[in-house]
Order: structure tokens, then C-alpha cells, then sequence
């Protein structure tokens, strides 16, 4: 089976199913409902032979409704190819299925998308937090928590204090122009 | 036959003794062997094993002797980016280290939380444990690192160590003196 039959393939089975696809470089990316998830995620990798699943990463678009995305990103060791399947979370549900039965691999990484973003996931055999500590009351990377972070206790655990930014962040401007111009630097929001 | 004379000056002993104050001499035995806490967290502590290893050899300074039980150390070397989920964990090893004690802050990170101006760093681990000298850098060089081990050295030459450890005994000397 080469990429493109594997892709076609795909095409074929679900294509009701498929809400767009967009090809970037030779890589496709699916955007599929959260529901479909557990189907197609077990169709790639029986069928398609996606047995390796590099990554998952969770986005926020604060503001937008859907809220939250998940991708899902495979790579096939047969074919050489990767696949993305992109699905929507609204901020209400805040839960996908779990793929940590599927590939195994999936179980770390749902756990840090569950640390980092709140998302939740259906059927995961042990959803803790994997990067900060149990009882850590937010959920950094959400688009609405502060760069400079919350104060938070939790005693003999760990507490948190919000960070001087100085008129931070600290940012830099890709350019060519000298490295005093493009350091990092307190700017103004309006650059 | 053993025979005892009564001597003014006994020319075996000259040249062994010296005058001191007590705490220069304590100082100096101090100042001298250093065991160092290798508190690594981040790439500081690479350079840390460089400072220790042939090239740099913080031996020369007496403090070669990097122990991992905090029982055994005399000055925790800070080297690299604390988090919060670390910092409890680090001023415990610090307590569980025993007196007299002293800490280096080892480059950007540890002295201010350096770039990670985040909800994740803790900013300087000052804001929990003493620190005696900050280097700074990031990292710094082993240079850098030696240079901040003399500081410290040149600290504790200076500290009234008997008197602070233990200030009745003091008490009661001066007493008997006076």
C-alpha cells in the first residue's frame, strides 16, 4: 500500500465522516468530530498501518467557538507518512475519548494535554497531572491564564507566587536587523 | 636514665607554634574544605562537572568533595533553574544539611529565575534559603564559579565563627577573663 492508497483508502471509508482535509508539504491533515475519534484512530492504525503516534498537541482558541482542539499526529514506519487528525472540543464538553488503548504511547501525552490545557479524557486508566503537582489549580497554557503565572499553596507540596514581568514579555523581532534592535526586549503591544 | 630539666626555651618546639585568634584558625580549616551540596537542575550543573573535572579543578580550592547526602556538605552550590515543583524539595535537602552552612546561587536562574519570567519558575531561590554568593551567567563559565568559591571563601575568613555558634560558651570565658 503506498501513502496515496492509504489516503484514498481512508477517503473512502469514512467520507461522510471527514470534515475537511487540507494537504501541506505531503502531509494530510483530517478534521474529524471528536465523537469519530476512536473509529478512525483504530481504522489508520489496523488498516492504514499508522502504528506510531508521534504526538498529541491541544490548542486553545480563546474566543472561538469551538474552544479547544486536539491533533493527533501519526507517522506510518511502512509507508513513511504522516497523517494528522484535527478535532474540535467546545469548552463545555472538555472531554475526548481516550486513544491510550490504541497506542499506548497516547497515555503520557493525554495526561500532559489534560495538565497543560484541562482537557479531559474519556476512559484514560490513570488521568493525573504529569507536570505539575496533584492539586495545582489551574491549567497553564489556556490562553486566559497569565504568562506570569497565579499564586497558589498548596503546603508542604509546592506553592506558586505571580512573577515580576518588568513590563514583560520579553520579546523579539524577527528581522535583519542588528541584535540590539532584535533582542529580547519589554515592547510595547502595539509592535 | 630519663632526666627532666626545667627549660626557658626549648629550641624542638620553635617554629610549631603559632599564635592565632581561634576563629581565624577555625575559619581557615573551614574555607578550606568545602564539601559541596551539587545542587544541578539545569545546564548550570554542566558546567559545575566541568568546574570539578581535570580541565578547571575546583580541587586546587579544597571543595573536590561533591556529597550526595546533605548530611555530609558544608555549601549547597544552586546550580540551575528551580521550579516551584523543585524548590520545596531543595530547601529540605538544604535544612537536612548540617551547620555551619552556606549557599552559592549559581548563574541567572538561580539568583533571579534568569529568562523564565513564568508561572512555573521561582524567581531566585533566595526567596527561600539564604544565599551567601550569586554568580552570574548562563551559565557561568567554571572561571566563574571558581571565582564566586573564593568569594565565599573570603566570607567565611571573615565570620566570627566561634562566637556565632556558640555564643554562651563566649559568654562564659569572658566572664572567667574578667
Amino acid at each position: 500500500m503506498t501513502r496515496e492508497e492509504a489516503v484514498a483508502l481512508l477517503n473512502k471509508s469514512f467520507g461522510g465522516k471527514i470534515q475537511s482535509k487540507t494537504k501541506f508539504r505531503s502531509e494530510t491533515t483530517y478534521t474529524i468530530a471528536a465523537n469519530d475519534l476512536r473509529e478512525i484512530a483504530k481504522f489508520s492504525r489496523d488498516e492504514l498501518s499508522f502504528d506510531y503516534l508521534i504526538d498529541i498537541t491541544s490548542i486553545d482558541n480563546f474566543g472561538e467557538e469551538p474552544r479547544y482542539a486536539m491533533v493527533y499526529h501519526l507517522y506510518s514506519m511502512q509507508l513513511g507518512a504522516h497523517l494528522r487528525l484535527k478535532l474540535k472540543v467546545p469548552e463545555e464538553a472538555g472531554v475526548v475519548d481516550t486513544v491510550s488503548d490504541i497506542w499506548p504511547t497516547a497515555n503520557w501525552h493525554e495526561r500532559e494535554a489534560y495538565d497543560m490545557m484541562g482537557v479531559g479524557f474519556n476512559g484514560h486508566p490513570d488521568l493525573r497531572r504529569i507536570l505539575m503537582w496533584d492539586g495545582y489549580p489551574y491549567f497553564p497554557l489556556r490562553k486566559d491564564f497569565p504568562l506570569e503565572g497565579l499564586p497558589s499553596e498548596m503546603p508542604d507540596v509546592a506553592f506558586t507566587k505571580a512573577t515580576p514581568l518588568e513590563g514583560g514579555p520579553f520579546v523579539t523581532i524577527p528581522s535583519t536587523a542588528g541584535s540590539r534592535d532584535r533582542e529580547p526586549r519589554a515592547r510595547p503591544p502595539e509592535l | 636514665m630519663a632526666e627532666t630539666r626545667l627549660t626557658t626555651h626549648d629550641s624542638k618546639i620553635e617554629g610549631n607554634v603559632i599564635f592565632t585568634r581561634f576563629d581565624a584558625a577555625l575559619n581557615w580549616v573551614r574555607k578550606n574544605s568545602l564539601w559541596p551540596m551539587p545542587m544541578g537542575l539545569a545546564c548550570c550543573a554542566i558546567e559545575l562537572m566541568a568546574t570539578a573535572a581535570s580541565r578547571f579543578d575546583i580541587a586546587r580550592f579544597g571543595a573536590e568533595v561533591m556529597r550526595f547526602s546533605p548530611r555530609q556538605c558544608d555549601v549547597m552550590i544552586v546550580a540551575g533553574t528551580v521550579t516551584y515543583k523543585m524548590a520545596l524539595a531543595v530547601k529540605r535537602i538544604y535544612e537536612q544539611m548540617p551547620e555551619p552552612k552556606w549557599v552559592i546561587a549559581m548563574g541567572a536562574c538561580a539568583s533571579t529565575g534568569g529568562m523564565y519570567r513564568s508561572y512555573a519558575t521561582l524567581q531566585g531561590i533566595d526567596q527561600l534559603i539564604p544565599v551567601d554568593v550569586y554568580i552570574s551567567g548562563c551559565p557561568p563559565r567554571p572561571e566563574a564559579l571558581l571565582a564566586g568559591l573564593m568569594k565565599l571563601q573570603e566570607k567565611i575568613s571573615r565570620e566570627r565563627s566561634f562566637r556565632n555558634q556558640m555564643p554562651e560558651l563566649v559568654e562564659r570565658f569572658e566572664e572567667a577573663l574578667s
